[in-house]
This record gives C-alpha cells, sequence and structure tokens, in this order.
C-alpha cells in the first residue's frame, strides 16, 4: 500500500487545498496519470501520480487544507514493496525549462520527490559559491532546501536560481510572519520566475538571431478556404499553422529542438512546442503542447485552444510546463513588426512571429501588396550556427508558403 | 433584437474575455480589440460565444464589423434572427 502525498509546488507552499479527485476508488492508474486537482496561492494545479497501480481511497476529504508531504490517498501498487517507496530522489534535477521561466507551479522535479526532504542533513557542511550565497539571501531562500549540482555537489548561482524560479514568491513560507504581506516593490511570483529564468538565459546562452520575412498569401488564403462556412468553434488561426510549421522544421533540424543541460544538448526525438501565451495583467508562460508535429491542423488548433482557455483560467498541468522542446512566439494581430525572443533554459531556440502586414512585395517580376510576416530565430550558440539557423527558417518559410502539406 | 439586449450579449461576452477592464469606460469608437486588449484567441473566443448565445454565424469576411464597440452591436442588430 502505497500514500500519494500532498507535492511540494515550490518552496514557499506549506499546504494546498485539495479540491477535486479525478479519479474514483477502484480505477486503475499509471505513471503520468493526472488524479487530482489542488488549490495553490498560483492557482490550480493538476497533479499527476508517479507509480502504476490502483486508486485505492482518498484519506482527506475534499476542500481540506493539507500540509506538503502528508498523505492524500493510498494507492495499491502492483508490487507493494515498490510503491511503499518514495520515488527516487529527482535523478538529475531536470532544469525545468519552460517551468523556470513561467511557472509559479512547480516543475516535475519538484513532484517528484513530494515530501520535499532537504537534501542536505542538518548539520552537515553544504558548499556554496558566494555568488550562489548572496543570491539566495537576496532572494530569502534556504541554502539547505537547495540541491547543489556542482562538481563536488556544491550549490552553484544556476542552482539557487533554479529553486528561485520554482519559488517564486519570496520569502519561504518558514520565514512566517513577515512572507504574509509582500513588501512594496517585491515582484509578483509570475514576475520572478521570469526574471530569474530570463536572467540566467542572456547569461549563459550566447544568443544568435536571424530574420526573415515570409510571403503569407497562400497560408492566410488557407485559413480563409477551411474556415469558409464553418462554425466559429472549427475555425483555424493563423498561429495554428505557425506551430506547425516550426514543429515540422525542428524535427527535421534536431540542433534546435531538445535541452542543453549539464554541458551539452540532449535533442529531443519528440517535438513539443512550448506556446508563449500572455496571461491578462500577470506575465507569460510557455506551456507545451505534445507532439505538436504529429497534430492534424485541426486538431492541433483544439489543443491550442483548449491550452489557452486553460493557462488563462489558471489552470494547467506541471508536465505541460516542463516538457517544451522549443519555443514560439507570435505577437498575432495586434502588435508591431518583428519579436526578437530570448530563448527559454535549458531549450536552445525560440522562434519569433511579428504581427502580418501589408507590404509592397516584389514577386515574379512585379511589385505588389502582400501579406507578409517577419519571422525571427534566437539560437544557441553552443549548439548550432547562423548558416543552419537559416536553413531551419527557409524550412518553416517553405512548409507555409505550401499549407496544404502541413 | 434591441439595442440594449445587444449591448448586454456583446458587454457580458468581453467581460468573460477581459474581466479587468470596464466596458464603461471604453472609447465605442476606438479600436475593439485594443480597448479590450484581446488577441486572435480572444476575438475567436468572443465570436464563438456570441455564435452560441444569439446564434448568428458571424463568418469571417463580417470580422472586420467588429473593429468597434459601436460597429459591433450594430452588426448584432442587424444580424440577430
Amino acid at each position: 500500500m502505497g500514500e500519494f502525498r500532498m507535492p511540494s509546488l515550490g518552496a514557499d507552499m506549506e499546504a494546498g487545498k485539495l479540491v477535486e479527485w479525478l479519479v474514483k476508488p477502484g480505477t486503475p492508474i499509471k505513471r503520468g496519470d493526472i488524479i487530482a486537482v489542488v488549490e495553490t496561492q498560483k492557482g490550480a494545479i493538476e497533479i499527476e501520480v508517479f507509480e502504476d497501480g490502483m486508486f485505492e481511497r482518498p484519506l482527506v476529504e475534499l476542500g481540506a487544507k493539507v500540509p506538503v508531504g502528508s498523505p492524500l490517498a493510498l494507492i495499491t501498487g502492483k508490487g507493494e514493496a515498490a510503491v511503499a517507496q518514495a520515488p527516487p530522489p529527482a535523478p538529475e534535477p531536470k532544469p525545468a525549462p519552460a517551468v523556470e521561466a513561467v511557472a509559479p507551479p512547480a516543475p516535475v522535479a519538484a513532484l517528484a520527490v513530494p515530501a520535499a526532504v532537504p537534501p542536505v542533513a542538518a548539520g552537515e557542511r553544504v558548499r556554496v559559491s558566494p555568488a550562489a550565497r548572496k543570491l539566495a539571501a537576496e532572494t530569502g531562500l534556504v541554502l539547505s532546501e537547495i540541491v547543489g549540482t556542482g562538481p563536488s555537489g556544491e550549490i552553484t548561482l544556476a542552482d539557487v536560481e533554479t529553486r528561485a524560479a520554482e519559488a517564486p514568491a519570496g520569502p519561504p513560507a518558514t520565514s512566517a510572519p513577515a512572507a504574509a504581506a509582500p513588501a512594496e516593490g517585491t515582484m509578483s511570483g509570475m514576475r520572478a520566475a521570469i526574471a530569474a529564468a530570463m536572467a540566467r538565459s542572456k547569461r549563459e546562452i550566447p544568443h544568435y538571431y536571424l530574420a526573415h520575412t515570409v510571403d503569407l498569401s497562400a497560408a492566410e488564403a488557407f485559413v480563409t478556404k477551411h474556415n469558409e462556412g464553418r462554425e466559429p468553434t472549427d475555425r483555424l488561426l493563423l498561429g495554428a499553422l505557425f506551430v506547425k510549421a516550426v514543429s515540422r522544421a525542428a524535427k527535421k533540424y534536431h540542433e534546435f529542438n531538445g535541452h542543453f543541460v549539464e554541458g551539452e544538448f540532449k535533442p529531443s526525438a519528440a517535438v513539443h512546442v512550448g506556446m508563449a501565451v500572455n496571461i491578462r495583467a500577470t506575465g507569460l508562460v510557455a506551456p507545451a503542447i505534445h507532439d505538436s508535429d504529429a497534430l492534424e491542423l485541426d486538431p492541433l488548433m483544439a489543443s491550442m485552444r483548449d491550452l489557452i482557455t486553460r493557462v488563462r483560467a489558471g489552470r494547467f498541468r506541471a508536465s505541460e510546463l516542463s516538457d517544451g522542446t522549443i519555443t514560439v512566439s507570435s505577437l498575432g494581430e495586434r502588435g508591431v513588426d518583428a519579436l526578437y525572443g530570448i530563448i527559454y533554459p535549458p531549450q536552445v531556440a525560440i522562434v519569433g512571429f511579428g504581427t502580418p502586414a501589408w507590404r509592397a512585395w516584389a514577386a515574379d517580376g512585379m511589385v505588389g501588396p502582400r501579406r507578409v510576416v517577419s519571422m525571427t530565430l534566437a539560437g544557441d550558440h553552443r549548439v548550432s550556427d547562423g548558416h543552419r539557423g537559416a536553413l531551419f527558417l527557409k524550412a518553416i518559410e517553405d512548409l507555409l508558403s505550401k499549407p496544404e502539406t502541413l | 433584437m434591441n439595442t440594449q439586449q445587444a449591448e448586454t450579449a456583446l458587454a457580458e461576452e468581453l467581460r468573460r474575455i477581459a474581466p479587468d477592464v470596464d466596458v464603461a469606460g471604453i472609447d465605442r469608437d476606438g479600436d475593439l480589440r485594443e480597448e479590450f486588449d484581446i488577441d486572435s484567441m480572444d476575438f475567436l473566443n468572443l465570436v464563438t460565444a456570441l455564435n452560441k448565445r444569439l446564434g448568428i454565424p458571424i463568418p469571417e469576411p463580417d470580422y472586420s464589423r467588429f473593429d468597434t464597440y459601436g460597429g459591433a452591436v450594430a452588426y448584432l442588430i442587424e444580424k440577430a434572427p
């Protein structure tokens, strides 16, 4: 018999409110299933289970405020013993990608260690780099709660930043009363998370930038024709073509799709495009659409719509925030010409689309009005060069010029 | 559908999408999407909601009628079944 415990969704979280069970007692469950919804200060987060088994019964009532690490439900495992054990302590502190950038909710790594056991026993000496110590002091993080990834296990600046991004809401809850009301000038949780991830990106990633202007005539005509006579619920947005084209190109140009972890690039076989979504008056998140290269346009559009709706309602899955392999950011219809993105670590590329506009365009020896969009790439120079980046952008252009093949 | 009903439908659906914007305070002749800071997905959701609520198809070629709040109200009255 195993216990499903309240996960730690950030170092500042003491407890969460159980708002919904998504499975009934007696239901078989498998690793990765979403079985509960927990409300935190940062919104409602869907919680995945990390073992196979059967959902035996809940141990707490709906609406209960449950401390981190306390049992929520009993799970009968396939092999009892295996279930009773805590999940393995996050093997490599997965430098949760989009999560850092965006994430009030905690990354998968934190979820995998529900009880959030401090990795260093009390009294044991923790080696900390000076810069890391300074940042920890500034951000109010407790060093003993941070996993060091330096060569001898010391805590590095990047570790503190990662932790700060996971736990963006200022001082940890353990420093109690003072944490109740954020001091004037304190950044909101999401803004602090964006700040930490973007500062890390600009410090660690040698960005190079490419820009290309693309004729959208074929893509827009395709969308117009597709939407003719369709109910609004079945209509496509141009953005779906952007996401699909980038996904397909990223599948081929693998040096733009994956994560840079522990000093090396690990390309991803799957393409999960992180879609930058603006949240009104709050900030930005880039949750992933899983296997976006394999989805047909209609289901892709439905996924985008579903994801954006949930994100704006403050409800999304921890895995959606951590699984992105490349990001697409699009300014949409009411913006400016071009967007130059900052890569979300540990990803290695971000493709930006400006606002489509009418321009005088020369084609086939004639000048005429065309709808065009400025497309940019920010690439990680540790992983790729401008030459390959140019081919990657040209591949996206080529796909957008033949939308029927998308 | 009278003006009041069209106004109510539009204001309620916009409030759902942009709860932070006070409908009373907007420029009725200004750019609707800029007044409410709504993007393409928000706009498609608005069209979808009005379609369901009022039974008006709102095909894409008519989107330009939603360029302003006042224009959108006039459109809804004109097209109501």
